[in-house]
């Protein structure tokens, strides 16, 4: 049983973004790193190699569709355990939306073969859509299992998970093969060990194009339905905060009740 | 490609909340475009769904009553509405961008290779086309959306657009069959545990939230009672879960919960970016920090400077005296 975790590079949390005259945006993160993987994909990559460690998965290979500069991320999922890692990369996806990157994924996975767990994050906190694990599993014709907090028993070709879901936590079961989302309560993400990233600072990472996948349907700017067009900074808060003084603590919460109910919010 | 469709998600009955604002989302959406407004009421022995859908102001109603329906399974409700959607040609197709609404949309855009945006915060009418406005980067920027051709996928965040109210209207649902028998649904629910506490963050109006300020799963006490006075919904900082005082279903943040009421209160958080992320588009937010340079001053509206162990027991006080 192989088992793959698509994972992402985006902007660190602590990136400060522009946005020119075109909409075009960019980040940096002064005193950090501009990019990371994907903080929800942690989950994902740990859960993957648990699967490996602790479920008899024969692999745990992460899969990136993005730039070349992706690698990076790609680099962290091999020093955290990952068996291989590989980006697809091509000019003819640009521009894609959900959709297009769901077909783009589905199509690697289906090359790779075998795939029996296919792992996400619940969301990428860039585009922030959270979107594509159902959307593979539509196009790979697998049943989604969204926000998973648990893996509860994977065995005679049945999973049985714990989903966290608005309103509660719901136990299901589905035959393999089977995409999931995870969520933060699943479990705690591993360190890159010290012999992890010398391992992966040596390997190499294969980069698969269009022309390497058999893609179903259209993909890139052309064939998207979604107009991801225009990007702006929101107004700034108004006003600054107004610390409320007084000569005791009942006379300080009195004024501040007092405001609250004022602003209506009460 | 005519009519604006909306999919009531219901539970034991009931609408739910970001239901009731997609409806009134959805209505404004479909007056503007000169369109009818169905509701879509999925589910089992859901008739007075349905009516309560008619009174919340749709002018039809497409359902859909079913035990296969009875929990949501997106093997089952994906392809009754994919269905729908083709024989009818709807040109907007809306939903709450609850967990099961995002699934929904998300699946039934993969299946027929439409167009999906989710995440509305605030929607425009431009012609045909629906112009969305949704958060990316967590919420540091803004971005108009929307789809270009075909059925418009549309979810919307919660607490972004006011409740539907009644208007006393009735009608004659139309129902259809399912498309899907049992046997043909690989997923089985084996269990359900609901939520023990009533209100649901990204629902609540107020929330109180602690951090690693209250020190301790017991420190998380006064900050109940406050949100039980208020009415509030209990949030928490990453820390704070972390450190396995309170479950993770509280965390507000980046990697958490992104909430949106009238009032935040922040008890013992210094503001972390990654915690504005969740909560930085709160009408109204209060910080209490025994230290005065914390980042959440820079955020909130009104302060106190002190021990949360004392302002948060006084407060409670203070309105337990003005509410009663
Ligand atoms: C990838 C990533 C994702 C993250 N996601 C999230 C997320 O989703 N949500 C989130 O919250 N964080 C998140 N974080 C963590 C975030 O960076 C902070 O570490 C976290 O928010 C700090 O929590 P805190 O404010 O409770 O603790 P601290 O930063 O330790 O602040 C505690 C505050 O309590 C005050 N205090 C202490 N005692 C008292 C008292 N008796 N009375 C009054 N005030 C008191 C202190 O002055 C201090 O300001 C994330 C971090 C990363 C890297
Ligand atoms: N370009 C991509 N390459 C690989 N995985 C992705 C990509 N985009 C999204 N994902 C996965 O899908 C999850 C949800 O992302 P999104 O739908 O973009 O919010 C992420 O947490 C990743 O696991």
């Amino acid at each position: 049983m192989k088992v793959v975790v698509c994972t992402k590079q985006t902007p660190s949390t602590t990136a400060v973004f522009t946005v020119d005259a075109n909409g075009h945006v960019s980040w940096d993160d002064p005193g950090g790193k501009p990019n990371i993987v994907n903080p929800w994909d942690e989950y994902a990559i740990e859960e993957a190699i648990r699967l490996k460690e602790n479920h008899g998965a024969t692999d745990a290979i992460a899969l990136t569709v993005g730039s070349e500069e992706s690698k990076d991320a790609l680099k962290t999922c091999l020093a955290m355990g990952c068996t291989e890692a590989i980006l697809v990369s091509d000019s003819a996806f640009d521009g894609s939306d959900t959709v297009g990157t769901a077909r783009v994924l589905a199509a690697a996975i289906n090359k790779i073969g075998d795939v029996q767990i296919a792992v996400f994050g619940n969301r990428a906190i860039d585009g922030d859509t959270g979107l594509t694990p159902v959307q593979v599993a539509r196009k790979l014709g697998w049943t989604p299992l969204t926000y998973v907090s648990a893996i509860k028993e994977i065995s005679n070709g049945q999973i049985t998970v714990e989903r966290l879901l608005d309103d509660g936590k719901e136990t299901v079961t589905a035959p393999l093969p089977v995409v999931i989302s995870v969520v933060k309560e699943i479990n705690e993400p591993r360190y890159p060990s010290f012999m992890g990233i010398r391992k992966a600072n040596r390997a190499t990472i294969p980069v698969w194009t269009a022309a390497d996948l058999e893609v179903d349907g259209a993909t890139g700017a052309e064939a998207a339905k979604v107009n991801w067009g225009h990007v702006y900074a929101p107004p700034p808060r108004e006003g600054s905060v107004e610390i409320i003084e007084g000569e005791t603590i009942e006379e300080k919460v009195r004024k501040l009740v007092d405001k609250l109910f004022e602003e209506k919010v009460i | 490609m005519s009519g604006v469709w909306v999919w009531i998600e219901n539970r034991d009955g009931e609408i739910i909340t970001i239901s009731r604002e997609a409806i009134g989302a959805a209505r404004k959406v479909a007056d503007e475009l000169g369109q009818p407004l169905t509701g879509l009421v999925f589910g089992h022995n859901v008739s007075a769904v349905a009516d309560a859908a008619f009174d919340l102001g749709v002018d039809a109603v497409l359902g859909c009553d079913d035990e296969s329906l009875a929990n949501f399974r997106i093997e089952a409700y994906g392809p009754l509405l994919s269905s729908l959607v083709q024989e009818r040609s709807p040109a907007v197709v809306m939903a709450g961008a609850s967990t099961r609404g995002r699934d929904l949309t998300g699946w039934v855009a993969a299946d027929l290779d439409a167009g999906v945006v989710p995440d509305g915060i605030a929607l425009e009418v431009d012609g045909d086309t629906i112009k969305v406005t949704r958060p990316v980067y967590a919420g540091k920027l803004l971005s108009t959306v929307y789809v270009t051709e075909g059925t418009q996928f549309i979810s919307l965040r919660s607490r972004a657009f006011p409740q539907a109210e009644s208007t006393g209207k009735t009608g004659q649902a139309e129902w259809v069959s399912p498309v899907v028998s049992e046997d043909a649904i690989p997923t089985k629910v084996v269990g359900f545990a609901p939520k023990e506490e009533g209100i649901s963050l990204t629902d609540a109006s107020i929330i109180v939230s602690g951090g690693r300020g209250v020190g301790g799963p017991e420190g998380f006490a006064p900050i109940r009672e406050l949100a039980e006075v208020l009415g509030a919904a209990v949030g928490a900082s990453r820390a704070a879960v972390d450190a396995g005082w309170i479950p993770y279903e509280h965390q507000v943040g980046q990697t958490g919960k992104t909430v949106s009421p009238d009032l935040y209160i922040a008890c013992g958080i210094s503001g972390a970016i990654q915690h504005q992320a969740g909560m930085r588009t709160s009408k109204v937010i209060v910080a209490i920090n025994k230290d005065p340079e914390a980042p959440i001053f820079k955020l909130a509206q009104y302060g106190i400077v002190g021990d949360l162990f004392e302002v948060v027991p006084a407060l409670t006080e203070e309105f337990r005296k003005r509410l009663s």
